[in-house]
């Protein structure tokens, strides 16, 4: 063992499949100096990895999941660490059976190779299986069994051989060092362990469920629960051990009862998500010395396992009898918001979280992190969705972490609804109206701590005014409203008044700010007092990093407002790139204003009933701010729109809110002014308009051009990503951004049917992926009714050749085929010439 | 009065464990002020009082009677008892091995008196404060006697037996008990030596492979030591997982948990599961090239160097020393 | 035929054992239970004795009422009847655990005595020796502890116990006590139909209590830690010269 380094380049500690990972891919990218410690032994330190069931499924609804666990699965392939065992999720009911037609659609999507199995074709494949409880399975040949341990050890191994990494296990971790670092982020300095203290400029806390514990030691938050997973290993069992193999017959996903079967050599390992969730604290998670298997392998507690018991021997009889030889409460991670924990920690500079990572996607996780610490952006695929930095303060309490975490254990298996709503801890952040709304019994959806309404139930007596209707399947129905289509259209007829309080508005001030404002974005914003910029910031590559609006508000003040989604990564990003020298101040405001929009052809005649103020096209032009009193309330009004329909974003502080809400509505009364949730604010009305959303049609896979978002010219002064920016203008879009009408929304059972906006696949006329040139698949990003053009709208990335008005396509949904048309490219499918919009 | 020291031997072998409970006796007898006596149970072993006046026995009583020609737990905890009696012992003590505590727990069924196994260390103040081990050694208990007759062991190899500076007298005094025949029934009747059926769970040597052994065909040298130290070959769950052995070879928590007087874990990393089947193990030397290995960093000893080299290597070294 | 078991709940520690605050207990907070190995060896014992003499197995444990989870385990892997004497979880001492246990037995039988009575050599925690050799003396009947393999022939009872060089043969009437030590046999695990029936045998109370004895527990005291360290003999294959010095002083060779 060599002598333990005072310093050190990059420290990364645990030393798990996301440790070793990391540090084989920063080795790959070119880093030396690397320092790797663990407190407990090698190979198995006794976290998660260590008892790990291995296996991957391949397919999962959500993108970034999808795509870095094939990535992963691809990494252990190429090592030579995986085996294709084949995998199936059983259906026992029909509900279920729905969700394996989703689950196909996915599958398809990210060109996963996949089928429907009957009952007996499942008992062909695994011939111990009960198909009497089942309905049905979906067959997943490329589902694959890794070697967790071994592929750490020689991705630690390639690193080491490289020269370019030390290892230390048994090394605990005492304290991380941090100093003062200018605008008020402190900076990692030192890591203190008990093999002595190491100074280090980059810091990686990869230490699964002990991650929180370990960055609070630096003052930073890693938003995780440790959980238990129990599984059981029971066997032997002939069948099993005649195949001589470690994994001979496919994995069985028992996802009705919440539970697995894998075979592990001769045994079967039995694993449920179905028990009661069970959270245990990072202090309580005993030491190597003091735990009788692993740290991470607590002591089972039987009475919670029986029920799946007794489902796994209906399911396979064979079990009944077969001896549990080993059975844990495995510990692993959970987040609040079930996505992983990656990217610099937003409280201390240069220290990294690399956490709530499992086995799947360790790989190709460890990647991310490591392409970002090498180019400020992973360049694998956009993971905004895992970006440490989305979460609130709010969110990285204890008790939120729990809730959440206790809320979701059950859904591992389950069937969440795109629009799932969370039950737990809610009202967390609500708007100056919130009792207001509930009077006219809004229906809240939550986004990130926020409370905003869908949809006014107050309302339901446009269905019957515009003619509508329930859909016709509970799924299409389920989160969702035919109020909200009455909204629309009463917002296109009168006009609506939008709760917006949920926007994220910062203020840069001081001498500098408007320079640095002109080097976050893409677009100028030192234009005069007054005026706004909605414009893209990219990251270093040039894809997107955010899109947003910035204001000149004043001589030396610009006020940025963004998404609830992105406030966290914008405002992070803000403070990482600001200048060092005191001439910008960051101020968050969005507690102290409130915004309400108006919006509709009889917005003006609102509006003007509270003001003098001229609110014409001269007087308040389009993507103005203008100051004003409304009924005595002094206002900001901002003329823009995200539903394509006149109107304003009206800023007030927000102590004056529900007296500009109670004016608002009161002279909306005599035209037609109703609440309007974001059923039409953030859907409907934005895809109309062919308008795009930050994590939708908006990732960092995508520029600006291909966007449709690129202005004619660039601005001189420099900017983040400016110099990519240009080479993509150079080069042209490789894709372009479409809206697509679905033409027949009839299925096989003769329902009308309504995607998601799950990235559902685009498909060729003939059933083909679509794949451009840079390997990005077309799929679905953003989907919702069009109740102003008669048809359901999607929204979604061609290839250029594709990109075509009036190109026949199909899209899939639920494992059916429904034909759409290319609506439109770049533009809009209602009111393409933004008439209602000027006058 | 006196202390009593129960000398242990097998029909006329005098135990280790014995010497060292004269050694600690010697102490306890001292800050007593109380004379050291011992005994030996069964007339074939008078020959040993030599030895137990070296080790400061100043009178060694044997006891012989037609039921002590052999071992039985309740014939020698009677004798004992008797002659403690007779004595009027303050305490009577053993070591603390199989027999010794078995003694001395017969010994407090009959008195109904506290018997304290495995002491460490023995304050004979007021009340007795006792040292003695829990969970075999991983604890200590502090404990107070309070009992007319102290009975108690003594953890075996706690103390390094040493003969006492100045031999005493030994005066050999015979002691004839008074026993009934029933007490035959716990008698040894037979003794049975053990030659073959090793398992893995009983044999005194384990060489196990793991991941690092390669391949089926590379146990074949593993094979060759374990066969020249009379033991088995063991392996780990990486290694029955790739079909190199059976499963009936685990060593490990699913596995067979071992505890031989030497366990060779050769390319084994040491995964928690195999170190739990394997941690009861006397002696652990590791055979592996990777300094960090788990199983390396908790072994006894260590080779760091590749195992189809060391191996062979050893078992050559142990056929020249056997030829020589 | 009938047999009983005595068992006793212990913790699952590893490595290290924290000792409480206050010194009187094991820090349990993140450790499991189990039944003291020799224990449950001695169940696996009555099990595949009762199987082969077409008996009953009753398991009968003194702890706090958690230790149904012991009896549960036992019940899972074979045994018929279940007893548990509650206590409120605190150090009984040997004698007064002897004392419960015989009054309980005695209770249990009735006058129709179980055939044999099984022990665990010692405990797996406090590790007394004792209680099971006070229980038979106080039940009348010969015991003998250290058995690791028992034969039942009509009414003659034979029991091996290790030694160095192989085996004691005792020869015991019918009713005994035995105290099993590990190794006897290797202990089945229970099977999934096992657990889940096992919830359903009837578990009996024995409310019995009895004075402590003269041995006090004051407090538990962690030992001074010893470092091991690896001794290492060498990192080429001329370590074997000193391997086989090793061998011989160990005296396997």
């Amino acid at each position: 063992m060599s002598e333990f380094p005072s310093s050190a380049k990059v420290v990364v500690i645990g030393a798990g499949i996301v440790g070793n990972c990391l540090v084989g891919h920063l080795a790959d990218l070119g880093w030396t100096d690397l320092v790797l410690i663990d407190k407990g032994p090698l190979p198995n330190p006794g976290g998660s990895t260590g008892h790990a069931s291995n296996f991957i499924f391949p397919v999962d609804h959500n993108k970034e999941m999808a795509l870095l666990g094939v990535q992963s699965a691809n990494q252990y392939r190429d090592l030579g660490m995986s085996v294709d065992s084949g995998g199936i999720e059983v259906a026992r009911t029909q509900e279920r059976m729905d969700e394996l037609t989703r689950r196909m659609t996915s599958a398809t999507a990210w060109g996963v190779e996949a089928k429907l199995l009957t009952p007996a074709e499942v008992k062909e494949l695994v011939p111990f299986i009960n198909e009497e409880v089942i309905m049905g399975g979906f067959y997943c040949p490329t589902v694959s069994v890794v070697d967790s341990l071994e592929t750490g050890t020689v991705m630690r191994k390639k690193a080491l051989d490289k020269g370019a990494l030390q290892v230390f296990a048994n090394t605990e971790v005492h304290d991380i060092e941090t100093e003062d670092g200018p605008n008020g982020l402190p900076k990692v300095t030192a890591v203190v362990t008990s093999q002595g203290r190491i100074e280090a400029e980059y810091v990686v806390v990869a230490c699964g469920v002990w991650s929180n514990m370990v960055a609070q030691m630096a003052g930073a938050t890693i938003p995780l629960a440790p959980a238990v997973h129990q599984m059981a290993d029971v066997g032997p069992m002939d069948v099993l051990a005649e195949t001589n193999n470690e994994i001979g017959y496919p994995i069985v996903r028992d996802m009705d009862t919440f539970c697995y079967e894998r075979q592990s050599s001769g045994s079967m390992e039995v694993g449920s998500y179905g028990h009661r969730p069970i959270l245990h604290r990072p202090e309580e998670i005993p030491s190597n010395e003091e735990a009788a298997l692993s740290p991470t392998e607590m002591p089972f507690t039987p009475d919670d396992f029986d029920e799946q018991m007794e489902q796994a021997i209906e399911l396979m009889d064979m079990l009944g009898d077969a001896e549990i030889k080993y059975a844990i409460n495995g510990l692993l991670s959970l987040t609040p918001d079930a996505m992983p924990c990656l990217g610099e920690t937003v409280e201390v500079r240069n220290l990294w979280s690399a956490a709530a990572v499992w086995v799947k996607e360790g790989p190709g996780m460890a990647q991310v992190v490591a392409e970002w610490m090498t180019y400020g952006y992973p360049r694998v695929i956009d993971v905004h969705a895992s970006d440490i930095a989305r979460f609130y303060e709010w969110e990285r309490g204890d008790e939120h972490i729990w809730a959440r975490a206790d809320e979701h254990f059950n859904k591992t298996y389950g069937i969440v609804h795109p629009s799932e709503q969370w039950e737990t801890r809610r009202q967390l952040q609500t708007s100056p109206y919130y009792s207001r709304q509930e009077a006219l019994q809004a229906e809240f959806f939550e986004a990130r701590g926020w409370e905003r309404p869908q949809w006014y139930n107050s309302n339901a007596d446009l269905i019957e005014r515009y003619g509508l209707s329930e859909r016709q399947t509970e799924w299409d129905n389920r989160w969702w409203s035919p109020i909200t289509m009455g909204e629309h259209l009463n917002l296109r007829e009168n006009c609506g008044l939008v709760d917006l309080s949920a926007f994220q508005v910062y203020e840069l001030s001081g001498p500098g700010a408007v320079q640095f404002a002109e080097y976050l974005a893409v677009n100028k914003v030192d234009k005069p007092v007054g005026s706004s910029t909605y414009t893209p910031w990219l990251n270093a590559d040039g894809g997107f990093h955010s899109d947003l609006t910035m204001m000149r508000t004043a001589e030396d003040t610009v006020r940025i407002v963004t998404g609830v989604f992105d406030g966290g990564r914008d405002s992070f990003w803000i403070r990482k790139h600001m200048p060092e020298d005191g001439s910008v101040t960051f101020t968050d405001l969005t507690k102290t204003t409130t915004t309400l929009g108006v919006w509709g052809p009889n917005a003006p005649k609102v509006v003007g009933k509270l003001t003098d103020h001229d609110l014409s096209q001269e007087g308040s032009p389009y993507g103005s701010l203008r100051q004003v009193e409304l009924a005595g309330i002094p206002c900001t009004l901002f003329r823009i729109s995200y539903v394509g329909d006149t109107g304003w974003e009206i800023y007030t502080s927000w102590d004056n809110g529900p007296a500009l809400w109670d004016a608002l509505m009161e002279a909306g009364q005599e035209h037609g002014l109703r609440p309007t949730g974001g059923g039409v604010y953030g859907s409907s009305g934005r895809v109309e308009k062919g308008y795009r959303l930050m994590g939708a049609e908006l990732e960092s896979e995508y520029n600006p051009v291909e966007a449709g978002l690129a202005r004619p010219k660039v601005k001189a002064a420099d900017f983040i990503g400016k110099e990519a920016y240009l080479k993509a203008r150079e080069a042209g879009p490789a894709a372009k951004m479409c809206t697509f009408t679905v033409e027949d929304n009839t299925d096989s059972q003769g329902r009308k049917r309504f995607m998601q906006g799950g990235n559902e696949p685009i498909l060729t006329a003939s059933g083909e992926r679509i794949v451009d040139s840079h390997g990005r698949v077309s799929v679905v990003t953003t989907a919702a009714p069009g109740p102003s053009v008669g048809k359901h709208l999607l929204l979604g990335y061609l290839p250029v050749d594709l990109a075509v008005v009036g190109t026949d396509l199909q899209v899939m949904y639920m494992n059916e085929l429904f034909p759409i048309k290319v609506a439109a490219v770049e533009g809009s499918v209602f009111d393409p010439e933004d008439t209602r919009l000027k006058s | 009065m006196t202390l009593l020291v129960v000398l242990e031997h097998d029909r006329g072998e005098m135990a280790e464990a014995s010497r060292e409970a004269l050694t600690s006796a010697r102490d306890l007898a001292a800050k007593l002020d109380e004379p050291l006596h011992a005994v030996l149970v069964g007339e074939e072993a008078e020959p040993l009082a030599e030895e137990a006046a070296k080790f400061g026995a100043e009178v060694v009583h044997v006891a012989s009677h037609d039921l002590l020609t052999d071992y039985g737990p309740d014939a020698w905890a009677e004798t004992v008892r008797q002659l403690a009696e007779e004595l009027d012992a303050v305490a009577v003590m053993a070591v603390g091995t199989d027999r010794g505590n078995e003694v001395m727990a017969q010994i407090a069924a009959r008195e109904d008196l506290p018997f304290v196994a495995n002491c460490l260390s023995v304050d004979a103040g007021d009340p007795w404060e006792l040292t003695r081990v829990q969970w075999g050694g991983s604890l200590l208990e502090d404990v107070t006697l309070d009992a007319d007759r102290k009975l108690l062991s003594i953890a075996h190899h706690a103390v390094v037996a040493e003969p006492a500076p100045e031999a005493a007298d030994g005066d050999v005094e015979q002691f004839e008990p008074d026993l009934d025949d029933e007490m035959s029934v716990t008698m040894v009747r037979d003794r049975v030596v053990l030659t073959q059926g090793i398992t893995l769970s009983t044999a005194p040597v384990v060489v196990s492979g793991g991941r690092g052994v390669g391949s089926a065909d590379g146990f074949a040298v593993l094979d060759e030591l374990a066969e020249l130290l009379g033991g088995v070959v063991g392996c780990s769950r990486a290694v029955t997982n790739n079909g190199w052995r059976p499963h009936a070879s685990q060593v490990g928590q699913t596995g067979t948990r071992i505890a031989p007087e030497i366990y060779i874990a050769t390319g084994i990393s040491g995964a928690i599961q195999h170190w739990v089947g394997a941690m009861a193990s006397k002696k652990i030397l590791a055979i592996n090239t990777d300094p960090e290995a788990n199983m390396v960093v908790k072994a006894d000893y260590a080779v760091l160097a590749d195992l189809h080299k060391v191996v062979p290597a050893i078992s050559e070294e142990i056929r020249r020393r056997r030829a020589g | 035929m009938r047999i009983l078991c005595c068992v006793k709940r212990v913790p699952a520690p590893g490595a290290k054992i924290n000792v409480s605050a206050d010194g009187q207990s094991v820090e349990t907070a993140h450790l499991g239970f189990t039944t003291s190995p020799h224990e449950e060896c001695a169940v696996e014992e009555a099990i595949q004795l009762a199987e082969r003499h077409d008996g009953t197995v009753t398991v009968l444990t003194l702890g706090p009422p958690e230790a149904e989870e012991q009896l549960r385990y036992a019940a899972s892997v074979g045994a018929h009847e279940l007893v548990l004497i509650p206590t409120d979880g605190t150090n009984w001492d040997p004698q007064r655990t002897a004392l419960a246990l015989t009054k309980a037995i005695v209770e249990l039988e009735s006058g129709d005595p179980f055939d044999l009575v099984l022990f665990g050599n010692e405990s797996a925690d406090s590790g007394g020796f004792q209680v099971g050799v006070r229980v038979a003396h106080a039940l009348g009947r010969p015991m003998v502890n250290g058995i690791k393999g028992i034969d039942i022939e009509g009414d003659q009872i034979t029991a091996r116990r290790a030694v160095d060089a192989g085996f004691e043969v005792y020869e015991l009437p019918r009713p005994a006590v035995l105290g099993v030590k590990e190794g006897i046999n290797l202990p089945r695990y229970p099977t999934m139909k096992g657990r889940l029936a096992s919830k359903k045998v009837e578990m009996a109370t024995a409310d019995v209590d009895a004075e402590p004895g003269g041995q006090l527990m004051v407090k538990l005291q962690q030992p001074e830690e010893q470092v091991s360290k690896t001794e290492i003999l060498g990192d080429s294959p001329e370590a074997a010269s000193k391997v086989v010095d090793l061998l011989e002083e160990l005296g396997v060779l």
